[in-house]
């Protein structure tokens, strides 16, 4: 099996998302398994500059300068990773499960006609190629997945590895292409910043987060201050998230995110199957539910009978004593 | 304006019937995906404002009935389904492709798809149709505002730090979310209209599509194995009183080196 193994990366803020990095690491340490060439790619105003950080986790980086306006559109970053695929011809490219992400690895399946593994939990080489966990069918199933032909693409989840910078950096190479295709245009109007959307909830190691228990949008006070307590984020079920207790980007589950943290809190959270979904690999989930019988005992591991709001503010103030 | 809305039929999360070892029975059981009902109410809402009909397009190995008809009850003028024994374990690249095909026998000044499916969990095949149609691709939707007179759309579109709002002509392909709106409940005038609407059954072969293009034969993925997920020790109750119950929620989360 031939073929070299890409990064496909994005830049926010002018630096490579953690995601990104992740991919360049999981990219070296595929490329080690299967003695296969690494690269990584990014697309944008400022990809040069990006690339010599993303370079610090071992791949070299093919850096795709476009005009200044802000973050390319999936559109023009597809455009050209496509052109330079079909220049360079590597065989497996790895892409991270992001909005942007996925609307990448979609486009250029439009364009390449390769398969997609999607939602990988975990990737590791087979003498198959890139062998691609996954979850399924609500978290009933685990899959092992391949690509039929010596060619795919891969999209990444958050977390599947640890960033790791490597021994010796990449090279950064400036890379000019011309899109063979030009997709239909997508124009930018506006990017408009709102704290409440930054919600790094994908990526955080902690989540502490609410559902209808917590009684109304004041309710989440006690959960905030147990999520700045423990060094986490804010996470939400799609009930108290409809009923606009709180913004969208905090939901989990089923239409929303699925997130894996080391540390799950669950409060007056009853478990059910479209939130399940969302959050049932996390490492250690903790739920507090007054209801003992609540379907999320099945499948915490602390399950704690009682009161959030007489347990949160407790909890909240032993974690910050510990901490000093 | 005329609309076409994707709308997958797939297994209820959690009770999908599993044949096969992994396989899902999709004869019978399903229901509409849940972000794909979301733009068929964007759809519909679209359609009493500016005027058109919306019509929806599914595929699959079996008649997705129950969902389509959900979807006419609704408010959708009629539907068209793509039926094909050869579809079944269709991976997404034939999927795009089936559905792309499709609608270029369809008329329509926007497609509309949900951000993803419950089932396939990818959110790839929205972008990967738009692309094989020529058509812009605008995706994580949580508005969409038309302006049929000037030929283009607007929409605000989910972004790691906010929202963009992008702009593209007509016709175009939106992918949406749940922040559209909450889809209505068919109402009783609408179930009764449903029976009376248009339910087009269309084959591969109506299509120009080899039946060995499509299907497990085809599909470019393959599983190599499936297990269940490993199982949690069973949750540690606590009952005690508040202050007991956070000493020992403390102790376990410093045993499990997590504080």
């Amino acid at each position: 099996m031939a073929g070299a193994v890409w990064a496909i990366g994005e830049i926010v803020e002018g630096a490579p998302t953690r995601l990104t990095r992740e991919l360049a690491t999981l990219a070296r340490q595929l490329g080690e398994a299967a003695a296969l060439p690494v690269a990584a790619v990014l697309v944008g105003p400022d990809a040069a500059a990006a690339g010599a950080l993303l370079a610090e986790h071992g791949p070299d980086v093919l850096a795709v300068e476009v005009d200044p306006g802000g973050r390319p559109t999936a559109a023009v970053i597809a455009e050209r990773v496509a052109a330079l695929v079909r220049e360079r011809a590597p065989a497996f490219l790895l892409v991270g499960a992001s909005n942007d992400g996925k609307d990448v690895a979609g486009i250029l399946q439009g364009l390449l006609d390769w398969g997609v593994l999607v939602n990988g939990a975990g990737v590791r080489w087979s003498d198959r190629g890139p062998q691609v966990e996954m979850s399924v069918f609500g978290g009933r199933l685990v899959t092992q997945s391949t690509f039929a032909a010596d060619r795919g693409i891969v999209i990444v989840r958050p977390s599947a590895v640890t960033a790791e910078t490597a021994p010796a950096a990449g090279q950064v190479e400036r890379v000019v292409v011309d899109p063979a295709i030009e997709l239909a245009p997508v124009r930018v109007v506006d990017r408009v910043a709102e704290a409440s959307a930054a919600v790094p909830i994908e990526e955080a190691s902690v989540i502490v987060a609410g559902g209808r228990g917590v009684g109304g949008p004041e309710g989440f006070a006690v959960v905030r201050e147990l999520a700045d307590a423990l060094g986490g984020v804010v996470g939400a079920t799609r009930a108290v998230v409809d009923a606009g207790w709180i913004g969208y980007a905090h939901q989990i589950g089923q239409t929303g995110k699925s997130v894996k943290p080391q540390l799950y809190v669950a409060a007056g959270i009853s478990g059910a199957i479209q939130h399940k979904v969302g959050m049932q690999t996390s490492g250690t989930i903790v739920a507090i539910n007054r209801d003992p019988d609540a379907p999320i005992a099945e499948f915490a591991d602390m399950m704690v009978v009682g009161d959030l709001f007489e347990i949160l503010p407790r909890l909240t103030a032993a974690v910050r004593a510990r901490r000093g | 304006m005329r609309i076409v809305v994707l709308l997958k039929a797939v297994p209820v999360v959690g009770n999908e019937k599993l044949v096969d070892g992994w396989r899902v029975d999709r004869s019978a059981g399903l229901e509409a995906n849940g972000n794909d009902e979301y733009v068929l109410e964007a759809a519909l809402k679209l359609v009493e404002a500016h005027g058109g009909e919306v019509v929806t397009l599914t595929m699959g190995p079996h008649p997705a009935l129950e969902a389509i008809r959900k979807a006419l009850a609704m408010g959708a003028a009629r539907a068209v389904q793509i039926v094909d024994d050869a579809l079944a374990g269709s991976d997404a690249l034939a999927t795009g492709r089936v559905l792309a095909a499709a609608l270029a026998h369809l008329e329509y000044e926007l497609v509309l798809a949900g951000a993803d499916t419950s089932d396939g969990q990818g959110g790839v095949v929205g972008a990967a149709i738009a692309t094989r149609l020529g058509l812009p691709y605008l995706s994580y939707a949580a508005s969409i505002e038309p302006d049929p007179a000037a030929g283009i759309v607007r929409v605000r579109r989910i972004s790691p730090t906010g929202y963009d709002v992008l702009e593209a002509r007509l016709p175009a392909l939106i992918a949406g979310t749940q922040l559209l709106g909450e889809p209505r409940y068919p109402s009783l005038r609408g179930i009764m209209q449903a029976r009376s609407k248009e339910i087009a059954t269309w084959t591969l072969r109506d299509l120009g599509i080899d039946p060995a293009s499509v299907g497990p034969a085809a599909s470019q993925t393959v599983v190599q194995e499936a297990t269940p997920p490993p199982q949690r020790a069973g949750a540690t109750v606590v009952r005690e009183a508040p202050d007991v119950a956070v000493e020992r929620i403390v102790a376990f989360l410093v045993s499990r080196r997590l504080i």
